[in-house]
């Protein structure tokens, strides 16, 4: 038999370029719902995504397998790769949630949609979007990521392993979380209904893209 | 501990001691200003700064002297050795903490004779065993390169290594054992572009720090040149070079191994794990000619007497490797092993398939990853990783068969490891 009738036939397609990425997050990047680990990548804001890439590069997330599977990747091709996760549409699959009390529910509840001003935390709405699907050019949607991998990331911040740039708004406010805080947000966020609109809100142009709180706070970060 | 390795110590103990003794005391740095030939004017040549950049990039100096996602050349990567870690320096133009108050005889004491600007022997982490065959010229050219770049005010930390290696003077015994200095000299019996070749690779590429095995006091015997090698705390195995009978490149074409440098890809492989990012940092950007030199000095290299074949008793469920194989590799992979050209790397006759160790293959199934990207191959095909999906005892088995399917014949791989290797650091 020539060897040109055993040779596979590979498509010339992003999707076929990125396997490394989609065993774990998903051909349509839907994440893994089953177990929580990897997050969903479909329909976050490109900029978001490509970012992140670039952070895993430089060091700002540590994640060996990420690490490895980006090194060898240039600007212009990870904003390619960004892009095609970013397009794409998958349903939304709920994740398991442990049990918690409605106290705690309560309490994630009231940070995700109103923060808490006496501890000077902003609520998650606040920059996520109000439907917490993300907002453009680069805030990631927060709903339908299950709660060990939100639980985990704000944890992440706390330990160094996970940064953005300055300044770094999130690092704030994983900072003044308390511990049960962090349990509260990830167990609300985890088991909301998934939204029916999953794109990314436009951005407010009446609004700065970083918020004031952040801004004015990150000059006085360790 | 091992009393071999007792033994050695106490040898290096006694060396370093009398080192100590006879050691001339450390030296004053050479004033920029009046002592030195090389004016400042002259380094300030466009054409040769121009040169000394395309040889830094030849010589791969960032990827050490660079921390990840910092700024180029003002150093901070701690570099691992089986000794300790070793921080490479800033080598910016900044007068505190980089190069900045150095002269070109600072500069090329250092790379041609391993000493520090105050006369401190400097780790061979630096591989100056290798850059001591770099001509005056060449030095000259990286050095008005690097002073021409943005000083950048970045302190190095210092090195952390166990005692004895801690003692910089413990440095004599190991130069006198391993360190022989001197600039390549030419062989008239070969062509220019075989010495050209020669150089590049002996030099500044310093291919044979990572293509050789290191004994155990971190030495390179000269009877073993480019004989492949476990890189030292990476853990990768950079194969030997070889392309004649019995070596680790048989079979592989000038064109071959020209590919591979400038694209990351070619008929017989794909570089991934260190030599992906010498490819995509260093070998891309070498123009034709040197590459054409590189490949044609490796042809030459000498066929390789079979190693005594190694009795392997690891035993292994064929039939489960492979199933294995069929539902997870083929699919890129062929049936036949053979991949795809351009594409996917054949895994019948593949060097890095077939070094004696395993660990290629063990890791490579583990991470998966991408192709290096470069000018000649810009969005790169991927390798899924399989370190979620497949547990131990599944790589060792799919490995082993990979090993000994077609026409390769290297020994199985034990469950154990891949566990081992499933927790080695990527950097």
């Amino acid at each position: 038999m020539p060897a040109a009738a055993t040779q596979p036939v590979v498509p010339d397609t992003i999707q076929q370029r990125v396997k490394a990425c989609t065993t774990c997050h998903g051909v349509h990047g839907e994440g893994s719902p089953g177990s929580g680990v990897f997050p969903r990548l479909a329909g976050k804001p490109a900029a978001y995504l490509a970012q992140q890439l670039a952070y895993f590069q430089d060091g700002l997330r540590k994640y060996a397998p990420m690490e490895y599977t980006v090194r060898q990747l240039s600007p212009a091709y990870m904003e390619e790769i960004a892009a095609y996760f970013s397009a794409q549409e998958a349903p939304y699959h709920p994740s398991p949630v442990p049990s918690v009390s409605a106290a705690v529910m309560e309490r994630g509840k009231q940070l995700v949609e109103r923060g808490d001003s006496t501890r000077g935390i902003p609520s998650c709405v606040s920059c996520h979007g109000e439907r917490l699907t993300g907002v453009e050019p680069a805030i990631p949607g927060l709903a339908g990521l299950s709660y060990d991998y939100v639980s985990a990331q704000i944890g992440s911040w706390r330990t160094h392993t996970r940064a953005a740039k300055s300044p770094d708004c999130m690092a704030i406010v994983a900072n003044r979380l308390r511990d049960s805080d962090i349990t509260a947000v990830a167990a609300w966020l985890g088991s909301l209904p998934p939204p029916t609109d999953m794109h990314a809100q436009p951005a407010d142009p009446g609004k700065r893209v970083l918020p004031r709180w952040c801004v004015a706070s990150a000059g006085a970060m360790p | 501990m091992k009393r071999w390795l007792v033994g050695l110590l106490v040898v290096v103990l006694v060396l370093a001691a009398l080192a100590w003794m006879f050691f001339p005391s450390p030296r004053e740095p050479s004033a920029q200003s009046t002592s030195t030939q090389v004016s400042a004017a002259s380094l300030r040549d466009p054409a040769l700064i121009a040169r000394g950049e395309y040889l830094a990039a030849v010589g791969d100096c960032a990827a050490c002297h660079t921390s990840k996602g910092g700024v180029r050349y003002a150093g901070g990567r701690s570099l691992a050795t089986p000794f300790g870690n070793v921080p490479a320096p800033n080598i910016t133009p900044d007068p505190d903490t980089g190069l900045g108050r150095w002269s070109f005889e600072d500069f090329w004491r250092a790379l041609h004779l391993g000493e520090g600007r105050h006369g401190e022997l400097l780790y061979p982490v630096f591989s100056y065993t290798s850059f001591t065959k770099v001509t005056h010229d060449d030095a000259l050219a990286i050095f008005a390169y690097l002073q021409s770049l943005p000083p950048v005010r970045q302190a190095s930390d210092e090195p952390s290594l166990r005692f004895p290696y801690s003692l910089r003077r413990s440095l004599v015994a190991w130069r006198a054992l391993y360190f022989k200095p001197g600039v390549y000299q030419p062989d008239p019996a070969q062509s220019a572009q075989w010495n050209r070749g020669a150089y590049l690779v002996q030099g500044l590429g310093h291919c044979n720090e990572c293509h050789a095995t290191r004994d155990a006091l971190g030495g390179l015997s000269p009877d073993h040149t480019l004989t492949g090698g476990q890189i030292p705390e990476q853990n990768w195995y950079a194969p030997d070079l070889s392309v004649n009978p019995g070596g680790g490149l048989e079979g592989w074409s000038t064109r071959d191994i020209v590919d591979l440098l400038k694209t990351g890809q070619s008929a017989k492989g794909a570089a991934f794990g260190p030599m992906a990012d010498v490819v995509r940092k260093s070998t891309q950007h070498m123009t034709d000619a040197d590459l054409d030199a590189i490949a044609t000095y490796l042809q030459s290299l000498p066929a390789r007497s079979a190693a005594v074949a190694e009795v392997s008793h690891v035993s292994f469920d064929r039939a489960k490797g492979a199933k294995l194989y069929a539902d997870r590799c083929a699919d890129c992979h062929g049936a036949d092993g053979r991949g795809v050209a351009g594409i996917y790397p054949p895994l019948d006759g593949n060097t890095s398939v077939n070094e004696p160790t395993g660990i290629n293959a063990i890791r490579t199934v583990l991470l998966g990853g991408f192709a290096p990207v470069t000018a000649g191959n810009p969005r790169p095909y991927s390798m899924p990783p399989y370190a979620q999906e497949l547990n131990d005892e599944e790589v060792a088995t799919v490995v082993s068969y990979i090993r000994q399917s077609w026409s390769n014949k290297a020994p199985a791989v034990r469950p154990s490891e891949v566990g081992t290797y499933r927790h080695t650091p990527i950097d």
